[in-house]
C-alpha cells in the first residue's frame, strides 16, 4: 500500500466528550435508581418539590437520552467521521469546542429547570423555549462540522456509519424545531405555550417523540455500532448491499410510525392504522441492522472471550434485536390494548435504553479509552467482564419485572366481576405491581454498580503506569489514530 | 483511496472494493428469509390499509371494507356491561334503602358495585376503608358532620359539600382571625379552651376561663356549649376524638383565624341515582352508619 500523509485528528474534543458520556452514565443511573425507589417507596419524595417524581423523571431521562446518549453519539461522530473521512474535523478547533461546551450547557441548563418546576409538559422535549433556541444553535455548529468534514473528505465514498450519523443529525434537527414551535407568554417569561393544539399536538409530540427513538436512539447508534464492531472484531462488513437497502427503509418507514403512541386515543382510526402498518414494516429493517452486526462476527466469534467490549456491542446487538421485535409486537392494536399505558412500555424502553443503547456505548468507550490516551490495553479485562455480567443481570431484572408488572397491570385493568362492574380499582393495580417496582429498582441498582467499576476501570487505563505503551514514536504507540501510513 | 475487489477467505465473499480505516464491506447479498418476511410484512400493511381505515382525502377517509370504528367498539362494549348491570340496578334505583337489604342477592349486587364505586371515586381523599385524611371526614368513625344514617349520606354524596350543586350542603365558617372579628391573643386563649375542654388535654397552671367566655359569645351558636357540633349547620362535633384537620393546637388556632371550607363533588352529576345508592350502601356499612 502506498504511503498516505499523516493527519493529525482533532481527538481533544472526542476525550471531553468520552469523560462527558462516563460523568452524565452516573449521573442518569444513579438518578433512575432514585426515581425507580420513589416509586417504590413514595415516602423517599421527602415532601421537597425539587426531588419529587414528577421533577426528577425527566431529569433521569434527559441525562440517559440526551446527555449519556448525547455525548457518547457526537464523541464518537467526531472520531469515526475523521478516521472513516481521513480528514480533519471541519472549523477549526474552537467550533468544535463550542459544539461541545455548547451541548454541555444545554444539558445542564435543562436539568436546572425541571428541578425548578419549568417544563414544556412534552416527553422528551421538556425544555421551554430559550432552552430549545440554544440547542438549535449548538446543534447546527453540530452539522456543520460533520457535513464540513465530509465535503473535505480524502476517501471516495461515504462510510454507512457516516450515513447513520447524518440522518440522526439532520432527523433530530427538524424534529427538534418542528416540534418545539412554541409562543412564550413574553418575552421575558420561560413559560410558553406549543402552537399546536389537541390531538395535533398530541400527533406531532409522538412524531417527535418515536422519531427520537428512530434517530437519536437507533440510527445514531447504528452508526456507532459500524464502526465499533468491525473495528474491534477486525472483519469485513458482513454485507454493503444490507446496510443500502436497511438504511433507507429505516429513513423512510420511521417516520411514519409514531401514531403507534396513540392507539385507542382521539387519534382518528385512519392515522392509527397508518402508525401500525408503518411499524410493522418496520421490523426487517431494523433487524437489517442487527444482522449486519452479527454477521460481521462471522470468523471472529473467539474474540468475544478475550474482549470484553467487543462482547458488549455484540449483546447490545441482540437487545436491539429484541427490542426492535417487541415494539412492532407492542404497535400492534390488540397487543396495545393490553400494554398501553403499562410498566411493560417502561420496560420496553429500557430494554432498548440499557441492552442497546448503553451497551454499544460501553463497547465503545473500552475500545476509544486506550486508543484515545494512547495505551496499550484495559487496565483490567476482569473487572470489564465483572461490569458486563453485572450490568447485564441488572437488565435481566429490570425488564422482566416489567413485563410481570406490565402485563399484570394490563389484566388487572381490563378485568370484569360477574356482575359486569370493574374487578379491581386502580390502586389495587399500584399495590400488587410493587414487588416488581422493588425488583427493578435492584436492576438498576446492578446497571449503577457496573458503570461504577467502569469509571474506575477507564481512570485506572488511563493512569496506571501498567497499561503504558513503550515509546516507539508516534505510529507504534498510537497506530488506531490513523497515524499508520506515516 | 486505490483499493481493489479482494475474496473473503472465511466467507469466500468478495469485497466491495471500498476500505475506510482499514474497514472492508463484502458484497453479500441480502439474506433471502430477511427479505422474504419483509415482503410478507409489507403485504401484512396492506392488508391493514384496505381492512381498517387508512386513506385520508379531502374531509373524510376511506373506512376500510371492515367498517372498523373504535368508537363503535366502545358503545358497544359498554352497552354489554351496562345491559348486564341493568336488571340489579334498575331494581336499586327503585327499591328503597330497607328493601334492598332485605334482598341478599340484590345487596351483594350493590355492595359489589359500592366497593369498586368508591375505591375509584372516594378513596384518594377519604383513603382506603374510609380511615380518613387531614381535611376529609374519616368515614369509617363515625364521627358525621352532616349526618350518617343512609339517607344523609346519599344525600351528600349526590349533591355534594359547597360544591356548584344548587342543592349542596352549604356551611360557612367565620374568619374570626382573618376578618378582626377576634384578635390573635383571643384566638390562642379560645383555641386553649378547646383543646383543653374538648379535645382532653392537660393545661396544667393555665386559666381557660378568658377563653370560655369568647367560645360562648363566638362558638356555641353553631358548635353548642358542649362542643357536640350540630348537623343542621354542618358544624363539627368538637368534643369528638376524631377531628377533621388533625388534633394539634395550631390546627385550631388556624381554623379560627382562616378556617378552611373544604369542598366535596356533587357526584349525583357524575354516577347515576343507583350507583349512588349502592356506594351509600357501601359507606354506611364502612364502620360509622347510623
Amino acid at each position: 500500500m502506498a504511503a498516505r500523509p499523516v493527519i493529525i485528528y482533532n481527538d481533544a474534543v472526542v476525550k471531553k466528550f468520552v469523560i462527558a458520556t462516563m460523568f452524565w452514565g452516573v449521573v442518569a443511573f444513579l438518578v433512575g435508581v432514585y426515581i425507580a425507589s420513589e416509586l417504590a417507596w413514595p415516602s423517599l419524595n421527602l415532601g421537597l418539590s425539587f426531588i419529587n417524581f414528577g421533577r426528577l423523571r425527566p431529569v433521569h431521562t434527559s441525562a440517559a437520552i440526551f446527555a449519556f446518549g448525547g455525548s457518547a453519539l457526537l464523541g464518537t461522530s467526531f472520531y469515526v467521521v475523521q478516521r472513516t473521512c481521513r480528514a480533519r474535523l471541519w472549523g477549526g478547533e474552537a467550533l468544535a469546542d463550542f459544539v461541545f461546551w455548547g451541548y454541555q450547557f444545554f444539558i445542564v441548563m435543562a436539568a436546572l429547570s425541571y428541578v425548578m418546576g419549568f417544563s414544556q409538559g412534552q416527553e422528551y422535549a421538556e425544555p421551554e423555549w430559550h432552552i430549545d433556541l440554544w440547542l438549535t444553535i449548538v446543534w447546527v455548529c453540530y452539522l456543520l462540522i460533520f457535513l464540513g468534514t465530509i465535503l473535505k473528505r480524502e476517501e471516495p465514498h461515504i462510510y454507512v456509519a457516516n450515513w447513520f450519523y447524518l440522518a440522526f443529525i439532520v432527523t433530530i434537527a427538524m424534529l427538534h424545531i418542528v416540534n418545539n414551535a412554541a409562543v412564550p407568554i413574553s418575552m421575558y417569561s420561560a413559560k410558553s405555550y406549543t402552537v399546536y393544539s389537541g390531538v395535533q399536538n398530541a400527533l406531532v409530540q409522538w412524531w417527535y417523540g418515536h422519531n427520537a427513538v428512530g434517530f437519536f436512539l437507533t440510527a445514531g447508534f447504528l452508526g456507532m455500532m459500524y464502526y465499533f464492531i468491525p473495528k474491534a472484531a477486525g472483519r469485513p462488513i458482513y454485507s454493503y448491499r444490507l446496510s443500502i437497502v436497511h438504511f433507507w427503509a429505516i429513513i423512510f418507514l420511521y417516520i411514519w410510525a409514531g401514531p403507534h403512541h396513540l392507539l385507542w386515543t382521539a387519534l382518528p382510526d385512519w392515522t392509527q392504522t397508518l402508525g401500525m402498518a408503518f411499524s410493522i414494516m418496520l421490523w426487517m429493517p431494523s433487524w437489517g441492522g442487527m444482522i449486519n452486526g452479527l454477521m460481521t462476527l462471522s470468523g471472529a466469534w473467539d474474540k468475544l472471550r478475550t474482549d470484553p467490549g467487543l462482547r458488549f456491542s455484540v449483546t447490545a446487538v441482540g437487545f436491539y434485536g429484541m427490542s426492535t421485535f417487541e415494539g412492532p409486537v407492542m404497535s400492534l392494536r390488540e397487543v396495545n390494548a393490553l400494554s398501553h399505558y403499562t410498566d411493560w412500555g417502561i420496560g420496553h424502553v429500557h430494554s432498548g435504553a440499557l441492552g442497546w443503547v448503553a451497551f454499544i456505548t460501553f463497547g465503545a468507550m473500552y475500545y476509544l479509552v486506550p486508543a484515545l490516551w494512547g495505551r496499550k490495553a484495559l487496565y483490567s479485562t476482569r473487572l470489564a467482564s465483572w461490569h458486563y455480567w453485572i450490568a447485564t443481570m441488572g437488565i435481566v431484572l429490570y425488564i422482566v419485572s416489567m413485563w410481570v408488572a406490565g402485563i399484570m397491570e394490563g389484566l388487572m385493568w381490563r378485568a370484569y366481576d360477574k356482575f359486569g362492574f370493574l374487578q379491581y380499582s386502580f390502586v389495587e393495580s399500584v399495590v400488587a405491581i410493587h414487588p416488581f417496582m422493588i425488583v427493578r429498582m435492584l436492576g438498576g441498582v446492578c446497571f449503577l454498580l457496573g458503570i461504577l467499576i467502569m469509571v474506575y476501570n477507564l481512570i485506572r487505563t488511563v493512569t496506571s503506569p501498567t497499561t503504558e505503551q513503550p515509546r516507539q514514536g508516534l505510529a507504534a504507540v498510537a497506530p488506531h489514530l490513523g497515524l499508520a501510513g506515516a | 483511496m486505490p483499493t481493489k475487489v479482494e475474496k473473503d477467505s472465511i466467507s469466500g465473499q468478495d469485497t466491495t472494493g471500498h476500505e475506510w480505516d482499514g474497514i472492508k464491506e463484502l458484497d453479500t447479498p441480502c439474506p433471502k428469509w430477511w427479505l422474504y418476511t419483509w415482503y410478507a410484512c409489507i403485504a401484512y400493511a396492506i392488508g391493514m390499509f384496505v381492512v381498517y381505515p387508512s386513506i385520508p382525502y379531502g374531509k373524510g377517509y376511506f373506512h376500510g371494507v371492515t367498517g372498523y370504528s373504535q368508537r363503535k367498539m366502545v358503545d358497544a362494549d359498554v352497552g354489554k356491561l351496562v345491559a348486564q348491570r341493568k336488571g340489579s340496578m334498575d331494581k336499586i334505583a327503585a327499591l328503597s334503602f330497607e328493601q334492598i337489604k332485605a334482598d341478599p342477592n340484590l345487596l351483594e349486587v350493590a355492595m359489589t358495585s359500592g366497593r369498586i364505586t368508591f375505591a375509584e371515586n372516594c378513596q384518594p381523599c377519604h383513603g382506603p376503608g374510609g380511615g380518613g385524611n387531614p381535611g376529609y371526614p374519616a368515614l369509617a368513625a363515625g364521627a358525621w358532620i352532616w349526618g350518617g344514617t343512609l339517607d344523609d349520606i346519599q344525600q351528600t354524596v349526590t349533591h355534594g359539600i359547597r360544591s356548584a350543586d344548587p342543592d349542596a350542603r352549604q356551611s360557612a365558617m367565620p374568619r374570626f382571625g382573618a376578618d378582626g372579628t377576634l384578635k390573635p391573643a383571643e384566638i390562642q386563649a379560645v383555641a386553649d379552651y378547646v383543646w383543653a375542654t374538648f379535645y382532653g388535654h392537660a393545661t396544667t397552671g393555665k386559666d381557660v376561663s378568658a377563653g370560655a367566655k369568647i367560645f360562648a359569645e363566638n362558638c356555641a351558636a353553631c358548635h353548642g356549649d358542649a362542643g357536640l357540633g350540630n348537623r343542621d349547620m354542618g358544624a363539627p362535633k368538637l368534643s369528638s376524638q376524631v377531628h377533621l384537620y388533625g388534633d394539634a393546637h395550631d390546627t385550631i388556632v388556624n381554623q379560627v383565624t382562616l378556617p378552611r371550607q373544604g369542598v366535596m363533588p356533587n357526584w349525583g352529576a357524575r354516577l347515576d341515582p343507583a350507583t349512588i345508592k349502592a356506594v351509600t350502601l357501601y359507606v354506611h356499612a364502612l364502620g360509622g352508619g347510623e
